[in-house]
């Protein structure tokens, strides 16, 4: 996007936002830094980035084409709110945020393209960016060979830690094994039924949940299948599920495959009051293609939802209808990239800097006491500690806080004894 | 994988499980015979028709939309209207496409393709624009949703009977048109040759915009019909495309017989295979035997024409 | 053209100026990171030159050149995913020394088809031979019981899905969607610097210019000849006592070739390969990019490979919400209004009056020496 159309829609959207600013408590507890104060560039950029005396440049790199558009969308709101939120309040280190975004198109090629494009060409401070694990794989080796920063806000399958990455998304067994307990302590669940997309997301997960179904749990795994992505047909796989009769469907379908899933789920008669599913797969988002009458009662496994009751949500989800619109949902990612230009602006804060190398340094221990799922600190391995929750499907589309995990859930992305 | 479980469980199964497949085969003609049409019968490729399937998709989520708002005591109806509505959005769009772009391309086939190629991409975006990049949901009247108890354990999926019961309609209203009205007989004449139909007095533009238009016509209310079962996206009608294309060639194209007996060998080949093994392997090994099949009878099932 | 020598005089100053452009005019132009946009958009070239034999001279359409792209860069990638799986770069896995991807699908050695491509010169052969041979099967099949036009590209289109769905479907041995990620060196050589990036540049063009004149020999040769009239008249090929279908084989074994030397460079210049270059939309994409820049001109469709990528990235980096729109319409306008693409328009426009305005009577030139052979409007 050219640098006029961003300023017309930066100024658009803080005036809109402005007025809603003075409510946000998360602004007012964050130590304010202003203009004046502003450290000179050449203390605080000693490797030629994108920072002058009054702005810093980062990049915002989703798809906004093609078939991940569906998802990405959610992502890029949030950035932009969290980048206009944080302008208001004085900016980093005295410097205004600027944006460039550039289109993944849902191709894994074009986003390694435009990474390397905005690091080479932009030297953009920090990326935030990238939704499936096929365009942050992509990204990765970009990131390390020339040094750049990015805040991923999936979640993900683990196995992966990088210097030069954020990953403010749960890892697998972050989001699964609280959930697997819940689910069997709640409901007795001794059989589980697997099903997913095919690629490695879900099959990572399943095997991270295969195992401590079967190892801790002491349950057992009576079928998992996976579909191709975007296979709409799942009445064969629904008989199986008929047929085997397990206490707990557990899901990790994606994208439009979702849909056809519950649709033919609730078509099939299987009803979710009676019968339990776990879905790892399903967000606010998805609801709005998905039609809440399809899926409701099924629970599903996050740490983040719309309807979480703190003064930090309360606030956030407000300010991102007002940017947005108010038929807007916020989904657990769309959440989580919201707290990545925020991460990264606390983590220059602390360091003093905006290298890289510094940055990836001083992260460990940064904290984020304003974010909208509520506290959340960066671990020496560079994801999250953050909490698990499971919520209830609701009619109109929202969960209903069902559990939470009483302490932060610490990240594992080489679980021992899950690979 | 069968030992646990009791005989009347598994009856009720795999009478379930033919029930799967029997959708499957719905669904496969019903997306199939709109391209059936304007390909068997006018040799045109048309790589928008899951464009023009999510226009119907789209048509339905919007009356289902007016309908909340204004007219909240005819919702259970309301689906009825829409696919007729769905059949004229997509049948009208059609026709205009016919006009501006298919109709100067009628002598060279593979250029369809690409024309055709490029008008998906800008649909694709044009919903994106109109509509939004997220996937819409369709909310159906309650009668719709849920199953039909046979007996204690066997249900059907009311959205697949309706499925079925639109299909056999279509296919009939389609027979009908071709094979016994005399616009199906300009029509069947404009094919076979289209200089001696013009000489006789057909106007074969006509014919063919008609055609082209009935063709998109049955893909938007394909499109309505889905809604029930799958996803509302831009990009959603990619997925239906090379189904679609396989089905229509592995029939045979030109031939409508074919086009419901490749759907119904494949259909069950996938769902019997699915029930066996993963999703997944069972989409290849379907892919693999019609591509397979296709290698030693190139011309399809039932083939009228194909060399050149 | 009657014109039986290896290259007419005017087509001769065309390769010199697109080996003007590409050896000494870009590089001087681009920096490094641009420089290797064009080297990524010079290995879909190679595609398209190709589809110039295959589609413009043969007539075959072929809406699976994404499945011989693939086919070639997964051989390389395969190599150098090996080197780069060395035992001390992969300490942390489970199982040492085999790709990271296969250590977390739990496999613990090595598939034995991954064994051979340990070895360079294996590599190099699978590169061409594999998908040679692939080519070779299905033409076989297809064209000896004289399936053809349409029929023929939608059968091309499945196998493209079906190698998708496979290679996704297989992640164990194959990288699924993730494709194969994070290539580092070719024979301990580091191909992710700039300095690479530049050899490996100029490696393509050399490369490009050796597929220029084979596709060169090709047209000039009578078998070249054959072809366009098979393509215009088969029938009367068939009758005349040729084997319609060995040619065909032929033209499309060549494109399919040129394809996976396109892959192997893609894996090499850009450092992963994935199944997103073998599906339906790589391969239609592909397609545009030689009707773009002329079916029937070799040149041609490596200017056009350039010109539509470089729209494509400008377009979506300054409008990344509308270049959908901007890449629809180019096929529609190139299908509809210019089905001899960018060498029509030279040949049609431009052309003609150079020579008026530097006083030369030429014969029309190479490039445009006949026009799509069922280009006349309908009506």
């Amino acid at each position: 996007m050219s640098d006029e159309t961003n300023k017309g829609l930066q100024s658009a959207f803080r005036r809109k936002l402005l007025m809603g600013m003075a409510a946000i408590p998360a602004i007012t507890m964050l130590p304010r830094s202003s203009y004046a104060q502003a450290p000179a560039t050449s203390a605080v950029n000693t490797t030629g980035l994108a920072v002058t005396d009054t702005e810093v440049t980062v990049g915002i790199l989703h798809s906004a084409t093609g078939t991940m558009a569906i998802s990405e969308t959610g992502s890029i709101e949030a950035e932009k709110l969290a980048i206009e939120q944080i302008n208001a309040a004085g900016g980093v280190l005295g410097r205004k945020i600027k944006f460039i975004q550039e289109d993944g198109a849902s191709d894994w090629p074009t986003f390694a393209e435009k990474a390397k494009k905005l690091l080479v060409n932009d030297k953009v401070a920090a990326i935030m960016g990238c939704w499936t694990s096929a365009s942050r794989k992509a990204v990765l080796p970009v990131m390390e060979q020339y040094n750049g920063m990015l805040y991923y806000p999936t979640f993900y399958e683990g196995l992966e830690q990088s210097k030069n990455v954020i990953y403010t998304g749960q890892e697998a067994t972050q989001q699964i094994l609280a959930g697997l307990n819940w689910i069997a302590k709640e409901k007795g669940a001794k059989s589980f039924f697997f099903i997913g997309s095919d690629y490695i997301w879900p099959r990572t997960s399943n095997k991270i949940a295969r195992k401590h179904v079967e190892n801790v749990l002491k349950g057992k795994v009576v079928g998992e299948e996976y579909y191709p992505l975007g296979n709409t047909q799942f009445n064969s796989v629904i008989n199986k599920i008929k047929l085997t009769k397990p206490d707990v469907i557990f899901t990790d379908v994606v994208g439009g495959s979702n849909v056809a899933f519950y649709k033919q789920l609730k078509a099939a008669g299987i009803d979710l009051s009676k019968q339990a599913l776990l879905t790892i797969s399903v967000t606010e988002d998805e609801i709005d293609g998905i039609g809440g009458e399809n899926i409701a009662g099924a629970y599903a496994c996050m740490k983040y939802f719309q309807s979480l009751d703190n003064p930090n949500n309360k606030a956030f989800v407000p300010a991102f209808k007002k940017m947005w619109g108010e038929k807007t949902v916020i989904g657990d990612v769309t959440q989580a990239a919201y707290l990545g230009p925020w991460l990264w602006k606390l983590t220059v804060e602390k360091a003093g800097s905006f290298d890289i190398d510094k940055i990836a340094a001083a992260s460990p221990g940064v904290e984020f006491k304003g974010a909208p799922e509520g506290y959340v600190r960066i671990h020496e391995n560079h994801h999250l500690w953050s909490k698990t929750r499971v919520g209830r499907a609701k009619l109109d589309g929202q969960f209903e806080l069902i559990y939470e995990t009483a302490d932060l859930v610490e990240p594992d992305p080489f679980p021992k004894g899950y690979q | 994988m069968f030992g646990d479980y009791s005989i009347g469980d598994l009856g009720s199964i795999f009478v379930m499980q033919g029930f799967a497949g029997l959708i499957l085969f719905s669904v496969y003609v019903l997306m199939a015979l709109g391209l059936a049409i304007i390909f068997g019968q006018m040799g045109v490729i048309n790589m928008a028709h899951g464009e023009f399937m999510i226009l119907g998709a789209y048509v339905t989520w919007m009356t289902s939309n007016l309908f909340q708002t204004y007219l909240p005591g005819l919702f259970s109806g309301y689906f009825f209207l829409a696919m007729i509505l769905a059949f004229f959005a997509s049948g009208a769009l059609g026709m205009l496409v016919e006009w501006v772009l298919i109709r100067h391309l009628y002598k060279r086939p593979l250029d369809t393709l690409l024309a055709t190629w490029g008008l998906s991409l800008m649909l694709q975006q044009a919903y994106r624009s109109i509509f939004g990049a997220r996937e819409v949901g369709v909310e159906l009247p309650q009668w719709m949703l849920g199953s039909l108890r046979v007996t204690d354990s066997i249900e059907v999926p009311i959205n697949g009977v309706f499925v079925m019961g639109l299909t056999v309609l279509i296919t009939i209203g389609v027979a009908y048109v071709m094979f016994m009205s005399r616009w199906g007989r300009q029509v069947r004449a404009v094919v076979q040759n289209r200089i001696m139909a013009g000489a006789v007095g057909i106007n074969t533009a006509k014919v063919d915009r008609y055609t082209f238009a009935l063709g998109c016509g049955i893909a938007g209310v394909a499109g309505s019909a889905f809604t029930m079962i799958g996803s509302t996206g831009p990009t959603s009608g990619q997925l239906y495309i090379v189904d679609t294309f396989l089905v229509v060639v592995f029939g045979g194209a030109a031939s409508l017989l074919g086009t419901i007996a490749s759907a119904f060998s494949i259909s069950q080949t996938q769902s019997t295979l699915e029930f066996f093994m993963s999703g997944s392997m069972a989409k290849v090994l379907t892919l693999l035997a019609v591509v397979g099949i296709l290698m030693l009878r190139p011309q399809g099932l039932f083939a009228l024409k194909v060399r050149k | 053209m009657n014109d039986s020598r290896f290259t007419s005089r005017s087509e001769l100053i065309g390769i010199l100026v697109l080996a003007v452009f590409l050896v000494v005019i870009l590089p001087l132009c681009l920096d490094v990171f641009r420089l290797n946009l064009v080297a990524k958009y010079l290995t879909y070239a190679f595609v398209a030159l190709g589809l110039v034999i295959c589609w413009g001279y043969g007539g075959i359409l072929s809406l699976g050149q994404g499945v011989f792209f693939g086919l070639g860069g997964y051989c390389m990638a395969m190599f150098l995913k090996l080197e780069a799986s060395s035992v001390e770069n992969t300490k942390i896995q489970s199982t040492p020394g085999i790709p990271d991807f296969m250590d977390w699908n739990q496999i613990t050695a090595l598939p034995f088809f991954w064994k051979p491509f340990h070895s360079l010169t294996f590599t190099i052969a699978a590169v061409i031979l594999v998908p040679g041979i692939f080519a070779l099967v299905i033409g076989a099949a297809m064209f000896k019981r004289r399936v053809g036009g349409t029929y023929f590209a939608i059968i091309t289109q499945a196998v493209a899905a079906i190698l998708t769905i496979l290679i996704v479907g297989q992640q164990g041995y194959t990288g699924g969607i993730n494709g194969m990620t994070d290539l580092r060196t070719l024979k301990g050589w580091d191909i992710r610097p700039d300095h690479a990036k530049i050899v490996l540049y100029f490696f393509e063009v050399g490369l490009l210019f050796a597929c220029i004149f084979v596709a060169q020999f090709v047209r000039h040769s009578k078998l070249g000849r054959i072809l366009v009239a098979m393509r215009d008249q088969e029938d009367r090929v068939r009758f005349s006592g040729y084997s319609v279908a060995n040619f065909k084989i032929f033209a499309f074994c060549i494109a399919a070739i040129f394809a996976a030397i396109g892959g192997a460079m893609f894996a090499l210049n850009v450092g992963f390969m994935s199944p997103s270059f073998v599906g339906i939309v790589p391969s239609i994409e592909m397609v545009i990019y030689t009707a773009v820049g002329g079916r029937l001109s070799i040149l041609g469709a490596v200017y056009g490979t350039i010109l539509v990528n470089f729209a494509k990235t400008s377009l979506s980096e300054s409008f990344p919400e509308l270049w959908l729109f901007g890449l629809g319409g180019l096929f529609i306008a190139v299908v509809l209004a210019f089905p001899n693409g960018l060498a029509g328009i030279w040949g049609d426009y431009v052309q003609p009056r150079i020579s008026r305005f530097i006083g030369v009577r030429k014969p029309k030139a190479g490039w445009t020496d006949n026009s799509v052979a069922d280009g006349a409007p309908a009506e």
